[in-house]
């Protein structure tokens, strides 16, 4: 069901980034671009806080700003506009209501079309982690841990008008006319990707990178980091040119050292072996896939979601990188739900004892799951 | 560095700072030059700078004349008059209001002001065309004016009659609406709404009045309310505003219209070459159509537009020309601003061509890769032509409020702030100072040279009126 991999960004090249502040944004142009799929936009009226209900139970809060639509076609033709294809869906959204719900985040509204809502999708496969709480009542656990697993589970995240000069780097940013996606760095550090299929898309779709969530590291980031004063500028041998072709070769040169100077940047995100795939939904020759990182705190780790194709070339990707406290928080989980939520052996992996782990279970928030008369007061 | 800034700032909006930012820098330099270099400073009075720069400098200098020297106040004196004279009326009205406002009113001040409005060719119309401005100057300075302007502009309802035609027109135009046709249009606008004459009417009642400006202005207007009146005519209009005019319209009109507007380009930049047409040798232009190159809401597509206006203007100018797009191919008019700047590979592109000269119109955003564009002309004047056969010069139309300068491309590179394409003649000849390589008592000498130009050249031109 699962696999483990890196992104293979095979068929994009990174073209040289365009700089404004501490934001610096990285265009992935697809020379070849995937026609027989493509995405759209599909704003949402109001800006209230949804929640998004995910089975009984289930529901975390958290703002929905905007949603996907996939437009699909079994044959290779292009797809026209969404718009022109689809009704208003205007019974799908009750009018009115403070809160609408939004149903589940990926499903089919017909036969062409597969709906989700962009990094949900992701941060639904990390706000499920061990959701269900401990499959063995081991006597350490609450009852209400045990009957009601984590829930209801909550992380903050910021909307992208919220990290500082993320809105004049896009609106001063160069879309190139091949450009199908964008590697976002904030004061160096990977913060999202975003691939598409089509330049079309991306070109409808660079906007809404401002009203994405962001992890609360980025939004730290850019708003104490100064801004980038580096000069980011390309260097040519001159010692080597004797002629116009000679200056050619130290361009294409440079142009090469940039785009292996880029893989060893994003190496956090595309790493081999890295991320944990689950695969979420097939649709034809593309298949919808969720991933987790390996919750390693020393280590960037990015949770997102990627579509790609029957021969593994991504067509869609999205990214969302979590904070140092959100990765400890998953590396937790992760930890207590390879041992069943047996602390001993979870401490003894953890290198430590069931008192240590007691307490960073305190720390990172999940202090109600463990009976008080196991807990110690902290010294 | 200054001069660029002169030439090519007007202190609005553009695609990379806002309005405030650009206000903010300009005002900065304005008062670092005037503070340090005086003379320089009303010696850039003599060069093409645009109007605005001018009229703060004219501000500045009759703000600050007690720290001038009297044989700069004489020498300011005169710039500051043949400039005036240069200057569209409108323009120099402000600069007089401003003076009002900055309570700035010393004897200089009212003999510049006083000899200017004497030289205006006819009172009466300055009195209705620029009322108010008129009113602000006379009053402020104590001018003399004829006896019916100056009822006209203070207490125009007691004449019963005025024997100067055009007085008596504006005041018949209160109270018929014939006599509203004969009036200035920007004049009888303003009456005609008050009266709630049909603009379609008065649009066609006015079209023989209009200025060469306000005909382009009116272009779409007079379209939307079906005025065929109003034709323009294109082959007297400047080319830098026939180019912006060009990109204004929609892809497909600019594809129906082409032979037109390419004939009228072509033949505006033939009238601006003038002498020197086919005299530059082999020419090969590196223009930016990238998505910067838009502008900003205030500016739309100026860059852009500036481009284009310098590819005419360079095709006029050389004997074998090639434009390069970043990303444009085909019919020049069709240009789109999109894409990133590339410009380092298409400067290769245009070395190849072995020029004699190479002009590269861009903002100096070079960011694909960022600098590529500086490193390629180090490299080519280090290594491949050191005797530098070929010049290039880079004309900016942007100023960078961030650098209080436009934006370069290298260290090594001249680079020139441009606000109209005509003026890229001139500039290209500034362009060796801004290299840096010439010192700074040649530019004094260069300078002292335009300046004595200019003040033989104004009074001639302002004979001919």
């Amino acid at each position: 069901m699962t696999a483990t991999g890196g992104i293979d960004l095979t068929g994009l090249t990174a073209a040289p980034a365009q700089t404004w502040g501490a934001i610096q944004l990285v265009p992935l142009l697809r020379p070849d671009p995937i026609t027989d799929l493509r995405l759209h936009a599909r704003l949402y009226d109001t800006e209230d806080e949804s929640v998004v209900a995910i089975g009984a139970q289930k529901a975390y809060v958290s703002l929905i700003p905007h949603a996907f639509v996939a437009t699909w076609t079994t044959d290779a033709t292009p797809v026209a506009a969404y718009g022109t294809q689809l009704r208003e869906p205007a019974g799908a959204d009750p009018e009115g209501m403070r809160l609408p719900f939004r149903r589940r985040m990926a499903r089919r509204e017909d036969r062409q079309r597969l709906r989700f809502l962009p990094l949900h999708l992701a941060l639904e496969g990390y706000l499920t982690l061990q959701f269900g709480g401990p499959p063995i009542a081991w006597q350490e656990w609450t009852r209400h841990a045990v009957t009601r697993g984590l829930s209801p589970r909550v992380e903050a995240s910021y909307a992208g008008a919220a990290v500082a000069g993320l809105d004049d780097a896009l609106r001063l940013f160069e879309i190139h006319p091949s450009q199908c996606g964008v590697l976002l760095y904030v004061a160096g550090a990977l913060a999202a990707a975003f691939v598409v299929p089509h330049p079309d898309d991306y070109r409808s779709l660079h906007p809404t990178l401002l009203k994405d969530l962001y992890g609360e590291q980025i939004f730290q980031y850019a708003a104490a980091l100064p801004p980038d004063r580096g000069d980011h500028s390309v260097r040519l041998d001159d010692t080597r040119v004797t002629t116009l072709s000679g200056l050619r070769a130290q361009i294409s040169q440079a142009r090469a050292d940039w785009a292996h100077e880029h893989a060893f940047r994003a190496a956090g995100l595309l790493a081999e072996e890295h991320l944990t795939f689950t695969p979420v939904q097939r649709m034809g020759r593309f298949a919808l896939t969720r991933f987790l990182p390996p919750f390693d705190p020393t280590v960037e780790n990015h949770i997102g979601e990627a579509i790609t194709d029957d021969t593994g070339r991504l067509a869609y990707l999205k990214t969302f990188r979590l904070s140092a406290a959100q990765t400890r928080r998953g590396h937790l989980l992760s930890q207590l739900g390879k041992h069943d939520w047996n602390l001993g052996a979870t401490a003894a992996t953890l290198k430590t004892d069931r008192d240590g782990l007691i307490q960073r279970l305190n720390r990172a928030g999940f202090g109600h799951l463990v009976r008080p008369e196991h807990q110690r007061p902290e010294p | 560095m200054f001069v660029n800034a002169a030439v090519a700032s007007t202190a609005q909006r553009e695609f990379h700072s806002g309005a405030a930012e650009q206000r903010f820098s300009l005002g900065f330099l304005h008062e670092y030059v005037l503070g340090n270099y005086r003379d320089l400073y009303a010696a850039t009075l003599a060069l093409n700078i645009n109007d605005l720069n001018a009229a703060t400098i004219v501000i500045n200098l009759l703000r600050t004349a007690r720290d001038a020297t009297a044989g700069q106040r004489a020498v300011e004196g005169r710039l500051i008059a043949a400039r005036l004279r240069a200057l569209p009326p409108q323009r120099v009205y402000a600069v007089f209001d401003r003076l009002r406002r900055l309570g700035i009113n010393n004897r200089r001040t009212r003999a510049v002001v006083r000899d200017w409005v004497a030289a205006r060719p006819d009172p009466a119309f300055d009195a209705i065309k620029y009322r108010r401005g008129l009113s602000a100057a006379a009053r402020h300075a104590h001018l003399d004016l004829p006896v019916e302007v100056g009822t006209a502009l203070f207490d125009w309802r007691r004449a019963k009659r005025y024997t100067t035609p055009i007085l008596e027109t504006w005041r018949r135009a209160h109270f018929e609406q014939r006599a509203l046709y004969d009036l200035p249009y920007t004049v009888a606008e303003g009456l005609a709404a008050r009266r709630g004459i049909d603009r379609a009417r008065f649009l066609a009642g006015i079209a023989p009045k209009l200025t060469g400006g306000e005909r382009l202005r009116l272009q779409d207007t007079a379209t939307r309310h079906g005025v065929e009146a109003i034709g323009m005519d294109l082959a007297t209009t400047p080319l830098t505003r026939l180019a912006v005019y060009a990109l204004s319209l929609p892809r497909a009109a600019r594809a129906t219209r082409r032979d037109e507007l390419t004939v009228a380009l072509r033949a505006a930049a033939r009238r601006t070459a003038r002498r020197q047409a086919g005299t530059w040798g082999r020419v090969v232009a590196v223009l930016d159509d990238s998505y910067s190159a838009a502008g900003s809401g205030v500016k739309r597509r100026r860059p852009l537009a500036v481009a284009l206006a310098t590819h005419f203007l360079l095709e006029a100018l050389a004997a074998d020309y090639t434009g390069l797009w970043l990303h444009h191919r085909g019919d020049p008019l069709l240009v789109h601003p999109t894409g990133a700047t590339g410009l380092g590979e298409r400067i290769v592109d245009a070395l190849e061509l072995r020029p004699d000269r190479l002009v590269v119109v861009s903002d100096g955003w070079d960011n694909d890769p960022p600098g590529l564009a500086g490193e390629v002309l180090r490299v080519w004047h280090a290594r491949l032509d050191p005797d530098r056969a070929t010049s290039v010069v880079h004309l900016n139309p942007v100023y960078d409020a961030g650098t209080f300068d436009v934006r370069r491309l290298g260290p090594g590179v001249a680079t020139v702030g441009l606000r109209d394409a005509e003026d890229a003649i001139a500039l290209v000849e500034l362009a060796r100072f801004a290299v840096g390589g010439a010192g700074f008592d040649e530019l004094r000498g260069h300078l002292a040279a335009r300046v004595e130009q200019f003040l033989e050249a104004v009074p001639q031109r302002e004979a001919t009126p």
